[in-house]
């Protein structure tokens, strides 16, 4: 059980959510760049794909986009805070606050998209 | 140059690049909020930030930094998740950046030339 219990903390699960994130990310990026190449064959063919995402079950995929990027972001601040300044007690909060602002960023997105 | 040596370039180019990427990202983030207010369309992206130096300068130095932080992420997670042999390994995080470093500037040069036309 000693496995299981290294897990159950904040700061795996926050090392956790930054890997799947960023692998989602890294995965989502050639999307995201194969759509905005569009544009090259003219206005027409860009708009036609924004107009499919007007559809409120891609919102909501767009605003599941917006949680992974904000998370890898404050998760990544974190990381960096970790490495460059030194460890801090108190992680519990710090990955609260991160995980926090990831979500409010969400939350933004989705009221500003609705 | 030694496999150590290597292993801390690339943990200090991941980290370098982390904090352009920490800049873009919340540079980027706050764009699509505001953005995607009134719905977005090609004449609004050609509008906000086609036919600019500036945005096509930065959204390059985006690219950059993207292509060398995520395939130095892949390449952690296929190392230390998988079996591969580390040959595929860097094999699989060269042939992604390259990948995502020509996309991505076909990308800016597409959304560029949108405002220019």
């Amino acid at each position: 059980m000693r496995a299981a219990a290294h897990r159950n903390h904040a700061a795996w699960w926050a090392f956790a959510l930054h890997r799947l994130s960023g692998v989602l990310l890294a995965l989502f990026l050639p999307v995201h760049f194969y759509v905005l190449a569009s544009a090259i064959d003219g206005a027409a063919r860009l708009d036609g794909f924004l107009r499919w995402t007007e559809q409120p079950p891609v919102k909501f995929a767009e605003a599941a986009l917006i949680l992974l990027l904000a998370a890898h972001l404050t998760g990544g601040l974190r990381l960096l805070f970790l490495e460059f300044v030194g460890w801090r007690d108190g992680q519990k909060s710090l990955v609260a606050v991160a995980s926090g602002v990831a979500v409010a960023l969400a939350l933004l997105f989705l009221v500003n998209a609705a | 140059m030694s496999a150590a040596r290597v292993e801390t370039w690339l943990w200090l180019a991941q980290r370098g690049s982390a904090a352009v990427l920490a800049v873009a990202v919340a540079v980027h983030l706050a764009g699509i909020i505001f953005a995607v207010q009134g719905g977005l369309t090609a004449a609004e992206i050609a509008g906000r930030v086609g036919g600019s130096t500036a945005w096509a300068a930065f959204y390059g130095v985006f690219v950059v930094a993207a292509t060398v932080h995520a395939p130095i992420g892949i390449r952690t997670v296929l190392s230390e998740m998988t079996a591969l042999p580390p040959f595929s390994v860097n094999a699989v995080a060269a042939l992604f950046a390259a990948m995502l470093l020509v996309s991505g500037f076909i990308a800016v040069a597409a959304v560029y030339q949108l405002g220019a036309a």
